[in-house]
C-alpha cells in the first residue's frame, strides 16, 4: 500500500513490519488479557452478574430488556423530535442568514453564535431553570416536562448547526443555479425556496444524517441532569437494582455504538451516491460538528 | 442578577477550575489523538486496525457512557480515583478519537506526489515527514482540529455537571442550594463563564484558520 508518508514496501520493509506486527500484536493481546485478568480476578464475569443481560431463563431477563427498550425508546423520541424540529427551525435560520441585509442578519448572526458557542448540557438545564422559576406551563406538549426540557436544548444547539449546513449547502451550489432562476424572473425568495433550497438540501443529507447521529449521543446528557429516563439513566437506574455497573453499560454502550455506526455508514454510503451522480459531494461543516 | 455580582470571587475560582479541565483535556487528548493516528497511518496492519477499532467504538459512543463507565465501572474492579480524574480522563478518550480524524485527514490530504518527490530526490523517511508532508498537513489539520478543540471545550461541561467540585457547576449548586439565591440568574453566570472560554477560543481559530489558509 503506498501512500503519502510510505513507499510500496520492499523486501526489506516488508520483513520489519511483519516482526512488527508480530510485536505490536504481542503487546495489545497483553493489554486486553491483562484487562480481561482484571475483570475475570473481581468476578466480573459472574454469571449472577450477566444473567439478567443475557440468559433468557433468569427471573430479571424479561424486566431489564422491557425496561431497556423503554429507556431506547425515550431516546429514539427525543432525537427524532429534536432532529425535526432543529431542521423547519435551521432551515429559517440558515435562509434568513442569507436573505436579510446587513442590518437584518446581525441579530441571526448573534444567535447562531451564541447558541453555537454554549455547552448543549447547559442549554438543556438552562431551559428547566427557565421553565421552573418563570412558572412557564408546558404541560400542553405531549410526553414528560423532562422530554421537553431536552428535546429544546437539543434544538437550540442543533438548529444552530443546521443553519449553517444549509448556508453551506446553498453556497456550494454553481451561481448560475440562481442566476438562472432570476433570469427567467423569479423573485430572490422563489429562487431560493424552488431552486436553491430543493438541491442544497440533496448535498446535505450526509451531514443531516450526521448530525443525527450527534444528537443521539446528546439526548444521554440529561442522565448527567437526570431530568429525563432516556436510555442511559434506564441503563444506570437498573445497573443500581442489580449492582452490576460493568455489564449494564457495557449493553448500553452497544446499543449506541451500533445504531450510530450504521447511521454512520448510512452517511457515507448516501454520500457516495450522491458524489457518483455528478453532483458536488455532500457538505460537511467540519470533523468538529461531529465532536459536539 | 445581584446573584452573579455579589459572588464575583466564587464565579472566577469555578471559571478557572472548569478552564483547568479544558486544558487538562486539550494536552491529554492531543497527546493520545496524535498517538491514535500515529498508529492509523502506520505501516504496520495489527497497529492501523487497533487505531480504526479505537475510532469507530469512541466516536459512536457517547461522552456520558465513557464517562459513567470509568466513574460507576471502574470502582467495581478496584480502580478509585477522583471524579476529576475519571472526568478528564474520559474527556481525553472521548476527544482522542475526533483529534485523531483530524490529524489523519489532514495527513491524507498532502498528495502521494509530494512524498514521492522527497523521496525523489534522496530526502529519508524523516526529512521528507518533517519538511515536506508536515507543514503542509498542518495547514489543514488547524481548522478541523480547532473544531474538535472547542468541541472539547463544550464536552467540559458534562464533565463538570457529572460534579467534579470547585468548578462552575459546584458554584451554581453552592450558590442555589446552600445559600439559596434563584436558579435563574445563577445559571446564566455559569453559562456566560463557559462563553467566555468557547467564543475567545472560536475567535482565536477563525483568525488562526486565515493565518495558515492556502488555496490548494
Amino acid at each position: 500500500m503506498s501512500n503519502v508518508l510510505y513507499d510500496e514496501p520492499g523486501p526489506k520493509a516488508r520483513r520489519r513490519a511483519a516482526i512488527g506486527t508480530v510485536v505490536a500484536a504481542v503487546i495489545l493481546l497483553g493489554l486486553t488479557g491483562l484487562a480481561v485478568w482484571r475483570l475475570a480476578d473481581r468476578g466480573q464475569f459472574d454469571s449472577e452478574l450477566w444473567s439478567p443481560l443475557i440468559n433468557p431463563s433468569d427471573d430479571n431477563f424479561v424486566l431489564v430488556w422491557r425496561l431497556l427498550a423503554k429507556g431506547l425508546q425515550a431516546t429514539l423520541t427525543a432525537a427524532v423530535l429534536a432532529i425535526s424540529l432543529s431542521l423547519v427551525i435551521g432551515t429559517l435560520l440558515g435562509v434568513a442568514r442569507m436573505m436579510l441585509g446587513r442590518a437584518g442578519r446581525i441579530p441571526v448572526v448573534a444567535v447562531i453564535e451564541l447558541f453555537r458557542g454554549l455547552p448543549v448540557i447547559i442549554s438543556i438545564f438552562y431551559v428547566y431553570i427557565l421553565v421552573r422559576s418563570t412558572g412557564i406551563d408546558i404541560s400542553f406538549l405531549p410526553g414528560s416536562d423532562g422530554l421537553w426540557f431536552l428535546v429544546i436544548g437539543l434544538t437550540l444547539y442543533n438548529s444552530v448547526i443546521i443553519a449553517e449546513i444549509v448556508r453551506a449547502g446553498v453556497n456550494s451550489l454553481p451561481r448560475g443555479q440562481s442566476e438562472a432562476a432570476l433570469a427567467v424572473g423569479m423573485t430572490r425568495w422563489k429562487s431560493m425556496k424552488n431552486v436553491e433550497l430543493p438541491q442544497a438540501f440533496r448535498t446535505m443529507l450526509p451531514a443531516l444524517i450526521s448530525q443525527l447521529v450527534v444528537i443521539l449521543k446528546d439526548t444521554s446528557l440529561v442522565a448527567v441532569l437526570g431530568l429525563y429516563t432516556e436510555l442511559l439513566r434506564r441503563g444506570n437506574l437498573i445497573s443500581l437494582n442489580l449492582d452490576n455497573p460493568i455489564q449494564v453499560l457495557f449493553v448500553v454502550g452497544l446499543i449506541f455504538i451500533v445504531i450510530n455506526y450504521a447511521l454512520s455508514k448510512l452517511a457515507e454510503y448516501v454520500e457516495r451516491r450522491l458524489s457518483t451522480r455528478g453532483q458536488s459531494t455532500g457538505v460537511r461543516l467540519n470533523a468538529g460538528a461531529a465532536a459536539a | 442578577m445581584d446573584a452573579v455580582f455579589n459572588n464575583m470571587d466564587l464565579f472566577w475560582s469555578g471559571f478557572l477550575r472548569s478552564l483547568g479541565i479544558c486544558l487538562w483535556g486539550m494536552v491529554g487528548s492531543l497527546i493520545l489523538g496524535t498517538f491514535i493516528a500515529a498508529c492509523r497511518v502506520s505501516p504496520i496492519p495489527s497497529l492501523r486496525w487497533f487505531g480504526t477499532s479505537w475510532v469507530t467504538l469512541v466516536r459512536n459512543c457517547p461522552l456520558t457512557v465513557v464517562l459513567f463507565f470509568m466513574a460507576f465501572g471502574l470502582p467495581e474492579i478496584g480502580i478509585n480515583q477522583s471524579y476529576y480524574v475519571f472526568g478528564v480522563s474520559a474527556l481525553v478518550i472521548y476527544t482522542s478519537a475526533f483529534v485523531c480524524e483530524a490529524i489523519r485527514s489532514g495527513i491524507n490530504s498532502v498528495s502521494a506526489g509530494q512524498a514521492e518527490a522527497a523521496r525523489s530526490i534522496g530526502l529519508t523517511f524523516s526529512q521528507s515527514l518533517t519538511q515536506v508532508v508536515m507543514p503542509q498537513a498542518f495547514r489543514s489539520i488547524v481548522p478541523p482540529l480547532g473544531s474538535v478543540i472547542i468541541a472539547m471545550f463544550k464536552n467540559s461541561a458534562v464533565v463538570g455537571a457529572f460534579g467534579v467540585g470547585g468548578d462552575l457547576w459546584s458554584v451554581y449548586k453552592n450558590l442555589t442550594s446552600a445559600q439559596g439565591y434563584d436558579g435563574l440568574p445563577v445559571i446564566t453566570g455559569v453559562a456566560v463563564g463557559y462563553l467566555c472560554i468557547t467564543l475567545p477560543a472560536a475567535a482565536f481559530l477563525a483568525y488562526t484558520e486565515r493565518k495558515v489558509a492556502i488555496a490548494r
